[in-house]
């Protein structure tokens, strides 16, 4: 590859150079997930071999006696981010409809901005202004403990919000505007035009986007630990606290040892295996999308 | 071809200017189109006939910025009343794009739209609209065995009878076609032409085009639209039936255009 001849600086190919630097960085990016995979896996594998998966998977937590079951948590994790979902997809679903559909372009443009800045607000902030503020408030109104389940699915509510109003944005301005045009044309209101043409036409992106915003909501930890509860029992109502997979692991990994962190890595491990069957599932949706197309 | 027209105008445009912001787009049109008829609308690229067209069912109303002076009376109405109902508008003034349109559905998805829109729901009464639309459309002998297939497999001259299909499945009195030959080839135009003149019977048609032939063959009356120099607003130059624009003009910029001589 190298080019006869020249000086010793000319002597080196620049193209071959660009070539394999970026080769050997997007070989880092490879290996660092595979790393990750590998290292977790390895790490639990003291708790599938000496606790066992019938342990694992149950619904006990006492390392004491030696029982390491996680469906609590994952119970905790699944009700969170669906409660998260429903409360979030509407909302985040139908400031995208107002972006693109009614919003005049200076408003437009400014709710862009503070969706924008809501994405950047930190976990641990949100998470902070939750347990100080909307946590007593729920206590009241709810005359409970106020954290739990609702809780943390308010917070995560929000945070997902941007993902999926941004993502679902893209989505409906994706639409052909010829396809609106038709349907107005033939006498529909602007809402049927919505309702009949324009959901229908953007349905896998906006599938998309609650896919990811999914993702983002099964791995958030520091904000719903902090209105969560916590507490290692399943949620008996809406404001019972309980525990999420990435809660008790944030909450346990100081101070265990033994099969007991091993069992914190074989959460990780279906938080990770998780996060990887929403990958899959938007690239199915995807290609779904282009074979229609 | 001129005595298939009863003389009664459909739409009746006086002093009909439009801007688009400050921009002035189209001055002072006057213009009378019969029902029953086929009425073109031709002239050189950026002479505002579609805008023009698209003042008949107010889809210039999408257009931010956009604004319409004077009067547009369908049927001794004036549509831009304040009063008056835009969706009740379009529902009866349907319209055809350049590009074929269908949406990402079935075949008989995008023909029951309209239907189902204004509340039909009972399959029986669809079965029959689209059955109808699409042999009206010259479309059902071709997709009879695949109405349930997507649109979108069809082919351009097929997805543009499709889009008239969806048009007439609302049973409309006006159909207004913007350049809908433009991205066919001549057979699938040549079909639409046929279609055309089978449905003037039924339906006021209006029709934007760029092909003067195409003009000269379907329509009824012709109407010239030109622009003086860039920046001047849309005019029509000429209005009369069809024979005397292409035989016997009485503008000279009329003869010329059509005799190719510019534009």
């Amino acid at each position: 590859m190298k080019r006869q001849g020249g000086s010793a600086l000319e002597g080196i190919d620049r193209e071959w150079i660009v070539k394999k630097t970026m080769l050997v960085m997007a070989m880092m990016t490879v290996l660092g997930i595979l790393l990750i995979i590998f290292f977790v896996a390895k790490e639990s594998m003291p708790a599938f071999t000496k606790a066992g998966p019938a342990n694992l998977f149950s619904s006990t937590w006492d390392p004491k006696s030696g029982r390491y079951g996680m469906l609590i948590f994952f119970t905790g994790t699944i009700t969170t981010t669906v409660g998260g979902l429903l409360l979030g997809t509407p909302l985040a679903i139908g400031s995208a409809l107002f972006l693109t559909q009614m919003a005049p372009r200076r408003v437009r443009s400014f709710f862009a901005r503070g969706v924008e800045l809501l994405a950047g607000v930190p976990s641990i902030v949100l998470g902070w202004l939750g347990f100080t503020v909307m946590v007593p408030w729920l206590r009241s109104a709810t005359n409970s403990q106020g954290t739990g389940v609702l809780a943390a699915s308010i917070i995560l509510a929000i945070m997902v919000l941007p993902t999926i109003t941004a993502i679902s944005k893209d989505a409906l301005e994706a639409v052909p505007r010829t396809y609106i045009d038709a349907s107005l044309a033939m006498g529909a209101t602007r809402w049927q035009t919505v309702r009949k043409v324009l959901i229908p036409a953007a349905k896998p992106g906006l599938l998309v986007a609650v896919i990811l915003g999914m993702g983002r909501a099964i791995g958030e930890t520091m904000a719903v630990a902090l209105v969560i509860g916590p507490a290692t029992a399943y949620p008996t109502s809406l404001t019972s606290p309980t525990h999420t997979l990435t809660t008790k692991i944030l909450m346990e990994m100081g101070e265990s040892t033994g099969v007991q962190r091993s069992a914190l890595f074989a959460m990780g491990l279906v938080l990770l295996l998780l996060s990887m069957a929403m990958i899959m599932l938007v690239r199915m949706v995807t290609r779904q999308r282009k074979e229609a197309a | 071809m001129d005595d298939t027209c009863e003389n009664c105008g459909k739409f009746e445009l006086s002093g009909v200017n439009l801007f688009y912001n400050g921009f002035k787009a189209l001055e002072d049109l006057d213009l009378k189109i019969e029902s029953c008829c086929i009425t073109a609308l031709i002239g050189p690229s950026g002479c505002g006939k579609s805008s023009a067209l698209r003042c008949l069912n107010r889809m210039n109303d999408l257009i931010p910025g956009a604004r319409v002076e004077g009067q547009v009376s369908l049927d001794g109405e004036n549509i831009y009343e304040r009063s008056y109902d835009v969706v009740e508008l379009r529902k009866r003034v349907g319209m055809v794009f350049q590009k074929p349109n269908p949406f990402p559905k079935s075949i008989y998805d995008n023909v029951a739209y309209g239907p189902r829109l204004f509340g039909i729901k009972d399959k029986e009464i669809l079965d029959d609209i689209v059955e109808g639309s699409l042999a009206s459309a010259a479309l059902w002998d071709e997709v009879k065995g695949k109405l349930r297939s997507s649109a979108l497999a069809l082919s351009g001259g097929q997805q543009q009878r499709l889009c008239i299909a969806r048009v007439l499945a609302v049973q409309p009195e006006v159909i207004l076609l913007d350049e809908p030959c433009s991205a066919l080839d001549p057979i699938a135009t040549q079909r639409i032409e046929d279609l055309l003149v089978e449905l003037k019977s039924r339906y006021t048609i209006v029709i934007v085009t760029h092909n003067m032939q195409q003009a000269a063959r379907v329509s009824d009356y012709t109407a010239f639209f030109m622009i003086e120099e860039q920046g001047d607003p849309g005019r029509i130059v000429e209005y009369d039936t069809t024979n005397t624009i292409f035989t016997n003009p009485k503008d000279e910029r009329t003869e010329r255009y059509i005799t190719g001589r510019f534009g």
